[in-house]
């Protein structure tokens, strides 16, 4: 180490390997000052202008912005935030082409200068060794500060290294051809750039400062030497010209002797560089609090009228900047390079705005850009790895760069190719070298994001394959745990002697059981079957009550022989049916309660309460029974001597039933009070007006042809015949039922012929056998309905034997 | 008796010889196939499907037992020639039953459309939809392979495969837009 320092304070240096000489051509601008700031009509701010990620923009359109005001706020380390180089308003927030070699648009904001330049509030701070060292590096990222040397690394990241390091070095080389933006930054500014350079010695703390600088700029070394007179630490060391003695690692080799191995950083060596323009910008950031706003540009090439180095606006772009040099090239035939002829790229506009990172805007005339040498084959001269500074082997890299062959390239360490252009510019076969580089590098490095991606992917996939298979274990687990937790409630249920099920029904049962206790009625065990479906417990408990009522009144008066005989029967009939649907089942319980009622009928004084006892669950049918009960009463009261007229029918609809009570009355009524075949109107208002009248009509009409007609019934429908051979009404409907077809419609035929009939074979109004009548009543349909269909059929009917008489 | 002596001698040396590639065949055994490994490495891991197999690994393993090397088309002529050159074969042009437009593509959910019905989900291979029922989906486009499979059972069909777009950070120098001439 002290040797190095000995030989560094004896101003000998090293030799790094290859290096060429180009003509320089900086004679164009090195005479001629930096020409002073210049505001374009609008400025296009890239968001992005360094290494690393985008800040967070936080203007919005419209916003008025101070001269230094942050355009975008870092949200993470490696972000650098930009500003505004004046204060405007922003116009816009868009997508631009930016200075990139692919002419690929990226986002920018459009600030357009209010030529008031006012601005922000700034702290001047004179003395910046009383601030802390990470208030320093703060201001340091708050100013946006990247490396202005051409990488654009975060500054912050790199002066927030460990201290104590080994050498701090200026990078004052400026080797590329053309570029005199450093040398004229050093001549007209050196004293802000040693304090810089003094700044970055308070943070790193350094055991030695050297600035590098070519012996092309003479002037430049003169105002440094002048700048550094009273710091015995800071050494001017002069180099000769050689390109690329600006590259990081060629000045740390010529300087200190020291290689930076391939993949590390000089950091690992205990060595920081930093470009001059970077420490002037420090300085204005931590002094002056002067955000990186603006940088020196070298507008040259043969192309130009006025050659210079330009103040210009981050955001200024190149066109002004052309313009202001005074472009000698027609519009059409213009090439622009950013950056030097040996780095730098064609621009794909001239709309491009000047970055951070922007050192040279190049407007070369024709014969400077030589576009006429022809690509020819290598002739394995092998100059091309006699000038790399990196000492690679550029013509084997080419072949394996043109065969794609990516593992060769990479044990030929391309990624170690600084793109210098120094193989490619001695080339006698004019082979651009670099290009085909930078096409290798491209793609190894996509591919590299591939491999990640696709490792990424196969994790992903591997996992979900793996989590699939755990969950449907799960899953499986579960279905047998369940499986054998039921299995096992099941056995310990039967062990007990009853399934659940069952229990269930004993439940049903014992409900019921009380229920019919509560009533009085003698109920069979064996009819509160366990059955869940409502339908068959409706069915059983019309059989119930059938029996109940046929028990009352076997109870109560001894039957006569014949209808004894039939009970059982019709029962057994009613009870096979009853299995098969509800409509049969209620059907059936509606037979069952017209045999109950015609059991009834023997004894006079039994009541209704046996419609209660039927309905399980419809409340309406029970409060229609009620009222018709209601009326029923009424009516025997009217009538007086009558018996009364139970309406047992559980579950109608109340309007029908209601009407049918009256209609029925009504005719027994007429039957009684006028004795002949006048009619009377209806008179009742709540109830069914139609149904009613139809009823009364057609009962009058009955009756009128039963006196017509005394001795002969001739009769030409079989089932008038079957029924007119027959007592009782019953079994005709039963019957009938069978059938499935126009069940009500039938029955409530039968009914009415079975009437008539009645009537016609008891010329005398029969009190007893008016008991009988009754409409068929449907729970779950429009009775109402049905009941006036049925009174027109028997009206009908009626007629038909009125003709036929 | 010389012939008994010389049977003896070469049974004695054969049944050495024996003894020891026994031996060698139990200890240096390799476990699981290496190819199978490498050709995986080589695949794109989409898990696409479009090969016919379920998967890439499916596929690296079909390719190992004699499976045409041409299926993939993900990984398009790039990962045939790699195949080729580790299976020492010749590579064969894209099979022309498979899509022919392998440019990079990223599923993207229409999200006013999405009715959160989460079939997309169940049929991503790599997880790389977020959502949940009745909830708007949504896919994390850096996890999301292009491979097509979320596109068929969405009801709604609001997913649409979108190339990739071209950034400064995705771009290729293309040596065309660069004056170099190719020589032959």
């Amino acid at each position: 180490m002290q040797s190095i320092i000995n030989r560094i304070e004896n101003n000998q240096f090293w030799k790094f390997h290859g290096g060429i000489h180009p003509p320089e051509q900086k004679f164009l601008t090195t005479n001629k000052p930096i020409r002073s700031l210049h505001l374009p009509e609008m400025l296009i701010i890239p968001i992005q202008q360094h290494i690393g990620v985008a800040g967070d923009i936080c203007v919005n359109i419209g916003d008025q912005v101070l001269k230094g005001e942050a355009l975008t706020a870092p949200s993470s380390p490696m972000a650098v935030p930009v500003h505004a180089p004046t204060s405007g308003t922003i116009e816009k927030i868009a997508l631009q082409v930016i200075a990139h070699p692919s002419g690929l648009s990226e986002l920018c904001i459009f600030l357009k200068p209010d030529h008031k330049d006012t601005w922000r509030e700034r702290n001047i701070c004179a003395d910046y060794k009383t601030l802390a060292r990470n208030e320093i590096v703060h201001k340091i990222a708050e100013a946006g500060i990247s490396g202005m040397g051409g990488a654009g690394f975060p500054t912050h990241i790199k002066v927030d290294s460990k201290p104590n390091i080994d050498f701090l070095i200026i990078n004052a080389a400026e080797c590329e051809p053309y570029i005199t933006a450093d040398d004229l930054l050093m001549r007209e500014h050196s004293a802000t750039i040693v304090q810089g350079v003094n700044i970055l010695k308070h943070l790193l703390i350094p055991r030695m400062v050297l600035i590098g600088i070519e012996d092309n700029k003479p002037d430049a070394i003169a105002s440094l030497k002048k700048a550094t007179e009273s710091y015995n630490d800071i050494h001017i060391c002069v180099l000769p010209t050689k390109y690329p003695t600006g590259g990081e690692k060629q000045l740390i080799r010529a300087l200190t002797g020291k290689e930076i191995t391939s993949g590390s950083l000089p950091i690992h060596q205990g060595i920081v560089m930093q470009n001059v323009a970077t420490c002037f910008a420090i300085a204005e950031a931590v002094i002056h609090d002067t955000p990186l706003i603006k940088r020196v540009v070298t507008v040259s090439g043969q192309g130009l009228e006025k050659p210079q180095n330009i103040w210009a606006a981050i955001g200024t772009p190149v066109k002004d900047l052309v313009a202001l040099s005074k472009s000698l090239q027609a519009a059409d035939k213009k090439a622009i390079i950013m950056g030097g002829p040996m780095m730098g790229f064609t621009l794909p506009s001239d709309h491009v705005p000047i970055v951070k990172t922007t050192n040279c805007v190049l407007v070369p005339s024709e014969k400077e850009l030589a576009l006429e040498n022809k690509e020819v084959e290598c002739i394995r001269c092998g100059q091309c790895a006699d000038v790399c500074p990196s000492r690679l082997l550029p013509q084997e890299m080419q072949w394996s760069a043109k065969a794609k062959d990516h593992a060769k390239l990479k044990e030929l360490n391309l990624f170690d190719c600084i793109d210098c252009g120094a193989c490619a510019f001695v080339c006698p076969s004019h082979i651009p070298l670099v290009q085909y580089y930078r096409v290798a590098k491209a793609e190894i490095r996509q591919q590299e994001l591939l491999d990640l991606k696709a490792e990424k992917a196969k994790a992903r996939f591997e996992a979900r394959k793996a989590r699939l298979e755990r969950e449907k274990k799960e899953r499986i687990e579960k279905q047998r745990k369940a499986s054998e937790a039921r299995r096992a409630a099941m056995e310990e249920k039967s062990g007990e002697g009853s399934t659940a099920k069952s229990a269930v029904a004993a439940a049903l049962a014992r409900v019921k059981a009380k229920k019919a206790q509560g009533k009085d009625v003698i109920e069979d065990p064996r009819e509160a079957a366990p059955e869940k479906d409502t339908q068959k417990s409706q069915v059983a408990a019309a059989i119930a009550r059938a029996k109940a009522k046929k028990a009352k009144a076997q109870q109560n008066e001894p039957v006569s022989p014949e209808e004894n005989s039939v009970h059982p029967d019709e029962q057994v009939e009613a009870e096979k049916k009853s299995t098969d649907a509800g409509k049969s089942a209620k059907v059936a319980a509606a037979i069952a309660k017209a045999k109950a009622k015609k059991a009834n009928s023997t004894k006079r004084d039994v009541e209704t309460s046996e419609t209660n006892k039927a309905d399980d669950s419809k409340k309406s049918a029970k409060v229609s029974a009620a009222v018709a009960k209601a009326k029923a009463k009424k009516l025997q009261k009217e009538i007086g001597a009558e018996e009364q007229q139970p309406t047992p029918i559980p579950e109608v609809d109340k309007k029908a039933n209601v009407a049918a009570a009256v209609a029925k009355a009504k005719a027994k009524k007429q039957q009684k009070e006028v004795g002949d075949d006048e009619q009377q109107p209806s008179s009742k208002p709540e109830v069914d007006k139609k149904a009613k009248v139809a009823a009364a009509v057609a009962k009058a009409k009955a009756k009128k042809t039963a006196r017509n007609v005394t001795q002969v019934a001739v009769e030409k429908e079989s089932m008038v015949e079957e029924l007119q051979s027959e007592e009782t009404t019953i079994e005709t409907t039963t019957e009938i039922i069978v059938e499935p077809d126009d069940k009500k419609q039938r029955i409530a035929n039968a009914i009415a012929k079975a009437k008539a009939k009645k009537q016609q074979a008891q010329p005398i109004a029969d009190m007893a056998s008016s008991n009988e009548e009754e409409l068929p009543k449907e729970d779950n349909k429009a009775v109402a309905k049905k009941a006036r269909i049925a009174a027109a059929v028997a009206k009908a009917k009626a007629k038909k034997q009125q003709e036929s008489n | 008796m010389t012939t008994l002596i010389a049977i003896l001698v070469l049974g004695l040396i054969a049944a050495a010889f024996g003894a020891l590639l026994g031996f060698a065949s139990v200890k240096f055994k390799v476990e699981g196939d290496p190819l199978v490994e490498q050709l995986d490495a080589l695949l794109p891991q989409t898990q696409c499907g479009q090969c016919g197999y379920p998967g890439c690994k499916p596929y690296a393993e079909a390719v190992a037992n004699g499976e045409s090397i041409n299926k993939c088309a993900p990984g398009g002529e790039d990962t045939i020639k790699k195949i080729a050159d580790l299976m020492g074969v010749e590579p064969e042009p894209l099979d022309a039953t498979h899509e022919q437009d392998n440019r990079p593509k990223v599923a993207f959910i229409i999200e006013e459309d999405c009715i959160g019905c989460t079939k997309c989900i169940a049929a991503c291979p790599v997880d790389a939809i977020i959502g949940a029922g009745k909830q708007m989906h949504t896919i994390i486009a850096d996890e999301c392979t292009g491979c097509d499979l979320c596109v068929a059972p969405c009801p709604v069909d609001c997913i649409e495969m979108r190339p990739i777009e071209q950034t400064t950070k995705n771009w290729q120098w293309d040596l065309n837009s660069i004056p170099v001439v190719e020589l032959d």
